[in-house]
């Protein structure tokens, strides 16, 4: 929150975009906090078939759960983005949104596939194999889009480091952690519920 | 068991059961002349879809995107029918307690799924020319190599959606999202000024996800 404060109050207004420039402080980390929710989901995935425990699985789609919120929050930010700044509110020339469409259709059918599949080790399985893809459909489909299109979304990140003066950055970073400590926390409590949830389940089998 | 004995052991597995889906195939004529007549008459009916107004450069481009999603969706027409006899018959239980590598099961079917594209594609090139224009090599080397990414891929999809309730509704879920940068390694290589690039993205996309899902086979058919 203090980081969108900041955001908003602190940052000098860019030159070329003017206020609207701002939202980049909210879209760019909600976009890297989906990846990386992505990645960890991937990674408890890939635990999760190691190791062959099932309390892997939970964690892997709660980390998915999240890393879809957050792809929606990225798409919507996004278009409002594209909206201000070019006056439409779809462009099919900025990769990263059409990459985010991409993402979204994909775990939309991670769920349905999650729920088509009887709970049990064949279910946390296929779910595993599934997001595993996910994450390496990001890397393959990133180049797709970049083969398929031309290129108009303004360039921050180059091989010579960021181009953004103090501030800019030291804000963006702030927001970024600050993204992830959310995401952290929904992680752990939604996790919690889920397995609270769980546990009652089993209590009421018991009792039956 | 030296290591070739053991390739060898495993390829014969391979063999014999694509030999296997082939020879069904033969006898029941089920998906074959269904992916045939489903290829044909898609192109028709795109013919209707697109506006004859367009300028001609305009009309060559729009076609080949025809060919390909074509292409995908006959693929997917074979694809929900591939482990339909294994399921039927309980038979993808017998094959994973079988002494071979689970992963044969996959390549096995892997080769099954080509060789119906394969005819699939016969068929479909052919009518392409007729209906629409003509074809470079480089299109047809760029559907030999999304023939391997869409059976390698579609093959483990389509056992994980074999092994769930809803089935034949999930599959073209599951698949589209992946099948995007097939596509778009296929009109790129078929449009472009410069096709390599798109030959080769194609040819990294098989490798990749032939590689993961050989090895993740056997996750999603154990039980």
């Amino acid at each position: 929150m203090a980081a969108l404060a900041l955001a908003f109050y602190w940052v000098p207004s860019d030159a070329d975009q003017g206020f609207s420039q701002r939202i980049f402080y909210v879209h760019v980390p909600v976009a890297l906090t989906a990846y990386a929710c992505f990645g960890w989901g991937a990674w408890k995935a890939l635990r999760l078939l190691w190791t062959n425990e099932l309390r892997y699985d939970l964690e892997s789609y709660t980390a998915v759960h999240m890393g879809t919120i957050f792809g929606v929050l990225t798409l919507a930010t996004g278009a409002i983005w594209a909206r201000i700044s070019w006056g439409i509110w779809w462009s099919w020339s900025e990769r990263q949104l059409t990459l985010f469409l991409i993402l979204f259709l994909f775990y939309s059918a991670y769920f349905m596939l999650r729920y088509s599949l009887e709970p049990g080790p064949r279910q946390a399985r296929a779910s595993a194999v599934y997001a595993l893809f996910g994450v390496v459909l990001i890397p393959i489909s990133f180049l797709a889009i970049r083969l398929a299109e031309n290129f108009i979304h303004p360039v921050v990140f180059t091989e010579r480091g960021p181009q953004m003066a103090g501030s800019m950055f030291f804000v963006f970073c702030l927001s970024f952690a600050g993204m992830l400590g959310l995401a952290g926390a929904l992680y752990q409590i939604e996790l919690f519920g889920k397995r609270l949830d769980l546990r009652l389940q089993e209590l009421r089998r018991v009792r039956v | 068991m030296t290591s070739t004995a053991s390739l060898r052991l495993y390829l014969s597995d391979v063999l014999l059961l694509a030999r296997k889906d082939l020879k069904l195939e033969m006898r029941s004529r089920d998906t074959v002349p269904a992916m045939l007549l489903f290829v044909v008459s898609s192109l028709v009916v795109f013919h209707f879809a697109v506006p004859s107004t367009l300028s001609s450069e305009t009309e060559r481009t729009v076609a080949f995107g025809l060919l390909w999603i074509a292409i995908i969706f006959t693929a997917l027409l074979g694809l929900t029918r591939a482990f339909v006899a294994e399921r039927e018959q309980r038979l993808l239980d017998a094959l994973v307690m079988a002494p071979c590598d689970r992963s044969a099961i996959w390549l096995g079917k892997v080769l099954a799924v080509v060789g119906f594209l394969v005819l699939a594609e016969i068929i479909a090139v052919p009518a392409f020319v007729l209906f629409f224009q003509g074809v470079s090599a480089v299109t047809v080397a760029a559907l030999v190599l999304a023939n391997l990414g869409i059976a390698a891929v579609g093959t483990l999809l389509a056992a994980m959606a074999a092994g769930s309730r809803t089935r034949e509704l999930i599959l073209p879920l599951l698949f589209l999202p992946l099948a995007i940068p097939i596509v778009v390694g296929g009109i790129g290589a078929s449009v472009a000024d410069s096709p390599e690039r798109f030959l080769g993205f194609l040819a990294l996309y098989d490798a990749v996800f032939g590689i993961i899902s050989w090895a993740a086979f056997e996750y999603v058919v154990t039980e």
